[in-house]
């Protein structure tokens, strides 16, 4: 064992587990995770600002931190399970807050869409039940130009609250006759 | 904009990290969270040849309270302290300093320790570091030392870190019952560095009067600024409006900001005084005495 890894600025292989797929990309130490991921074909991830200010380019690590990837190395991202907008849900089986976005016509043109979905999503494994002003406070970092901000919230509260009742569902559904419920699969809920 | 190419080390513990700061000495700098470092160098403000990343050294990445302080690790991530309950319920200058810090996503990577070494005079973790008396620590081949922030503060973008030594934890003196603060910000918008900000401590005595006062600014000079006139003054007084009004005065006396699209030198000034007095009114409030008639 080397005490370090060291690499070097020619292109390099990293291996990226991205939505569940392991991914191998050429890139530099340099590399921005945003790019890699677009790169890669996955080009929900948006570049927006690309000066860490926006937030259309957020992507979970480890399912539950949102970062900015257009401020994060791809190197970097080794080892986290990262998980884009593409990873959220698709069509046909789309995410209770993309169909909440759809539904609360929380989008216009879609360009800051895909940050607020994965932020919102970091929000919700915290705090599934926020109050409007924490939804507000939370997404303070991802600019939309076009909707108004107002029913982002309503989707996000949409989105929180049929998550809440699948929650509440999978963990009654798990409630064997005998065993304890404490004990029971609550808390597993929402993925 | 890309950053220059660089070479990059992934360090598993604060020894490896140790290792490769010896190894390339001048050339190689830190990475904790990235949220000040990456975008200077993507603006080509900063050009390492070598970056060290602590992300995956799990073991700095601690806070607790221990020997009288609360001890956050390198690794620490400014919403870590934010989510932590004993924290809030505690610490109410950090409380307050954290919830302002760019913005929620930001702070869900950038560490304490990595804002306190970047040492951005506009930084908000510098003046609440000033403020409650903190305590950084570094490590080196050499062993361990400890600076008071004082000294860790050194000029804009300078700490008195050396070549080869590695913040491992800043401490934060644990208040008492009778201790409390406030950190109060003008921005123009969430994720914006202060207009002016102002970080407050008091401690106060069983006859109401301050037996400990910290009053330290933020982007009032090149420097994380402590307002030694007002802390002095403060100090066996009651707190009434008119002492409030002579300490927060020295604060604007000794701001000495610059203008920019923010605000104007005697506006950025006057705002330091107007925080000041916030902040004291707001941490008289919160050690239930409010300000004294
Ligand atoms: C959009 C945006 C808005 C922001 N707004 C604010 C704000 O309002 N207020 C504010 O205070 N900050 C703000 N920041 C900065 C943010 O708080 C940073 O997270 C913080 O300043 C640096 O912490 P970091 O862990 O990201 O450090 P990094 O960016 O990784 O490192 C910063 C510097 O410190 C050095 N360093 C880091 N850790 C160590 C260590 N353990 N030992 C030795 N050297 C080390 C690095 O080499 C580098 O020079 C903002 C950032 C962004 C992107
Ligand atoms: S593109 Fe990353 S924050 Fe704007
Ligand atoms: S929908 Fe257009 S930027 Fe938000």
């Amino acid at each position: 064992m080397t005490a370090t890894d060291t690499t070097d600025t020619t292109l390099r292989t990293v291996t990226l587990n991205v939505n569940g797929q392991t991914l191998h990309q050429q890139v530099e130490p340099r590399t921005l995770l945003a790019y890699a991921l677009r790169d890669a074909g996955l080009k929900g991830t948006h570049v927006g600002c690309d000066t860490s200010s926006c937030g259309c380019c957020v992507v979970l690590l480890d399912g539950d931190t949102p970062a900015k990837s257009c401020t994060m190395f791809a190197v970097q991202a080794e080892g986290h399970q990262i998980t884009t907008v593409e990873g959220l849900g698709g069509p046909g089986n789309l995410h209770p807050l993309q169909q909440a976005f759809w539904d609360q016509h929380g989008l216009q043109c879609g360009y800051c869409t895909p940050g607020m979905l994965m932020t919102a999503k970091a929000m919700l494994e915290h705090n599934p039940d926020p109050t409007d002003q924490e939804v507000r406070e939370f997404l303070s970092g991802n600019l939309c130009r076009c909707t108004g901000y107002n029913n982002i919230v309503k989707a996000v509260q949409q989105a929180a609250r049929v998550m809440r009742d699948e929650a509440q569902a999978q963990a009654l559904a798990g409630m064997v006759p005998g065993t304890d419920p404490s004990t029971g699969t609550a808390g597993g809920g929402a993925q | 904009m890309f950053p220059a190419a660089f070479d990059y080390i992934r360090a598993h513990s604060a020894e490896e990290a140790l290792a490769a700061l010896a190894q390339h000495g001048a050339e190689a700098r830190i990475l904790a969270g990235g949220q000040s470092l990456i975008p200077a160098m993507r603006l080509r403000l900063a050009r390492p040849a070598v970056l060290v990343d602590l992300g995956g050294v799990k073991d700095l990445g601690y806070l607790r309270e221990e020997g009288g302080d609360l001890r956050v690790g390198a690794m620490t991530r400014d919403v870590t302290l934010e989510r932590d309950a004993n924290v809030r319920a505690r610490y109410s200058l950090l409380t307050d300093t954290g919830a302002v810090i760019a913005d929620p996503v930001v702070r869900c990577l950038g560490t304490v320790v990595g804002s306190l070494c970047h040492g951005d005079p506009s930084g908000d973790w510098g003046a609440a570091a000033l403020a409650s008396r903190a305590v950084m620590v570094a490590r080196s081949a050499s062993g361990e030392r400890l600076i008071p922030i004082d000294e860790f503060l050194v000029d804009s973008f300078q700490t008195s870190l050396e070549e080869g030594e590695l913040a491992v934890e800043v401490r934060f003196p644990t208040p008492d019952g009778r201790t409390h603060g406030s950190y109060q910000k003008i921005e123009r918008k969430v994720g914006d560095y202060a207009t002016a900000a102002a970080a407050v401590q008091i401690t106060l005595g069983d006859d109401g009067r301050v037996t400990h006062a910290g009053v330290a600014l933020t982007a009032a000079g090149p420097r994380p600024v402590r307002v030694d006139a007002a802390e002095k003054l403060l100090l066996g007084q009651l707190l009434t409006e008119d002492v409030i009004r002579a300490a927060s005065e020295e604060a604007r006396i000794v701001s000495d900001p610059f203008a920019d699209t923010r605000g104007s030198v005697e506006y950025k000034k006057d705002m330091a005084r107007v925080l000041v007095a916030r902040g004291l009114r707001a941490s008289a409030a919160r050690l239930g005495t409010g300000v004294t008639a």
